[in-house]
């Protein structure tokens, strides 16, 4: 039955995943319905800071995901508007003692043999890349491919570019996917009506478990509190992306107590963005003010400055983690046109061209153009 | 003749007190607001937006809209129309994000 809610694939999730997903199937000739029960980035996307960043992952599968996400956010920023705010400004990784400096230099090693560019940066000219830098560091890495994207805006305007093929209905939250006789994805059903399409891809992010409830399967997606302290419009007083060392520690950690480490950018709308924290607390949005206060004396401890300057606002995000800290990217075997692209934990807007193009080449080919088998949906079932 | 608010109100105020806005001397009395006290002077804006360098003054009036920062005493970015007035404030008229100097 052809009506006007049927379409070639429904996105589940209207966030930077979701908007990428839909924009690749539409660049392939799909019609994409998105659905979201908010709106466009009202979830973990817009309470990011649109960090495109290889210089805090390992070699693996997904710095492979994330190095093919940058070429990707390239040629993204060429084709939609400059309010997207891509800056390929380089990040800048800070240790403050030799032993945390040998660390990072053995990290960076590792990672040039998998396609990643570092320079060592020593103390001494740590100041010509910033010149606001506290000093007697130990010395840094510059890792001039990592980059930055306003995340909200860009999520609109992939949604925006999707040759009138996307779709967005917002406000429509999935209470159903609505499968065939022999299990098969038929459609969803929403708290208003029914959407039909052969195909359902699950990216709401971290309530992408959820989600995956309600399609019968399991996908343990878990949420992972972040707040980013916002100052003042300011000048460049940061020019790249900068932080301390420990944070590549705390990102790969699974601790569930409040871990933070200063990391700090500048935007091109003004502000300092001041993170990350990390603590695993459930969907609890109060304020922690122990959260904010380690936040702000370790970016003053980096940036001196930056205690003059006052802070706006704070807002917290939840991080979408997987227990093995990877997505969940590719059809899940256990329900026909069921597809998964969410669990991105804090790298989702870096990752989420990779995913949306992996995501459209399987709609279209029926195949996945890289090894995603550590991305396997199904991957945490028990073993039978 | 035009009557003042303070006349419809009857309000007898503490006696008035000077604060300059940049080069110029303006009164204030007890208890108005620094955006208050320069629209009584008849100065309706102390501002230059960060992109454009167009002029801005007080907007909204109740501290929601961030229109009427001005630079008080040397600091940027104070909500005009909430810092209330006190003998000998400098108001300085902010450029952009009034923090030039940190530019790098």
């Amino acid at each position: 039955m052809l009506t006007r809610n049927t379409s070639d694939v429904i996105v589940v999730g209207a966030g930077v995943v979701g908007a990428a997903c839909a924009y690749y199937a539409a660049r392939a000739g799909l019609t994409v319905t998105v659905l979201d029960r908010g709106p466009v980035a009202g979830g973990t996307t817009g309470a990011g800071e649109g960090n495109l960043l290889v210089s805090d992952k390992e070699p693996g599968p997904e710095l492979e995901l994330a190095l093919l996400s940058l070429e990707l956010w390239r040629e993204l920023a060429d084709g939609l508007p400059d309010r997207i705010e891509y800056e390929p400004k380089g990040g800048l990784v800070i240790a403050s003692d030799q032993a945390g400096l040998a660390a990072l230099r053995d990290f960076a090693t590792r990672q040039g043999g998998a396609g990643v560019t570092a320079h060592e940066i020593p103390a001494d000219r740590l100041h010509d890349l910033e010149p606001h830098l506290t000093s007697g560091l130990a010395g840094g890495f510059h890792y001039p491919q990592d980059a930055q994207v306003m995340p909200a805006l860009a999520a609109a305007h992939l949604l925006r570019s999707g040759g009138g093929r996307i779709r967005p209905h917002l406000g429509e939250e999935v209470t159903e996917v609505i499968t065939g006789a022999s299990g098969e994805v038929r459609g969803v059903r929403t708290v208003n009506g029914e959407f039909h399409a052969p195909y359902v891809v699950n990216a709401a992010g971290t309530w992408g478990g959820e989600l995956a409830r309600r399609a019968g399967v399991e996908l343990p997606v878990l949420p992972r509190r972040g707040f980013v302290l916002v100052t003042e419009p300011l000048p460049r007083v940061v020019r790249h992306k900068v932080y301390a060392a420990d944070y590549i520690a705390d990102v790969a950690s699974g601790s569930a107590a409040l871990q933070t480490s200063p990391v700090v950018e500048g935007t091109p709308a003004g502000p300092v963005l001041i993170g990350a924290s990390r603590e695993r607390v459930g969907f609890d949005r109060t304020l922690s003010t122990e959260a904010l206060r380690r936040l702000a004396a370790g970016a003053t401890a980096l940036f001196p400055v930056l205690a003059g300057v006052r802070v706006m606002r704070t807002y917290a995000g939840f991080r979408p983690y997987l227990p093995d800290h990877l997505p969940a990217i590719g059809p899940d075997p256990r329900v026909p046109g069921l597809l998964h692209a969410c669990g991105h934990e804090g790298a989702g807007i870096g990752l989420a061209p990779a995913t949306g193009l992996l995501i459209a080449r399987w709609l279209i080919h029926g195949q996945l153009p890289m090894n995603t088998e550590p991305f396997r949906p199904e991957r945490f079932d028990p073993v039978p | 003749m035009a009557r003042t608010p303070a006349e419809l109100v009857g309000a007898r105020p503490e006696p008035p007190f000077e604060i300059t806005f940049d080069d110029r001397t303006i009164t204030a009395l007890p208890g108005q607001s620094v955006a208050a006290a320069l629209w009584g002077a008849g100065i309706l804006a102390w501002r230059t937006t960060r992109g454009t360098g167009r002029p801005r003054g007080a907007f909204c009036g109740i501290g929601q809209c961030y229109d009427c920062l001005a630079t008080i005493n040397g600091t940027p970015n104070r909500r005009a129309c909430l810092v209330p007035a006190r003998p000998g404030d400098a108001v300085t008229t902010q450029e952009g994000n009034g923090h030039a100097e940190l530019s790098v």
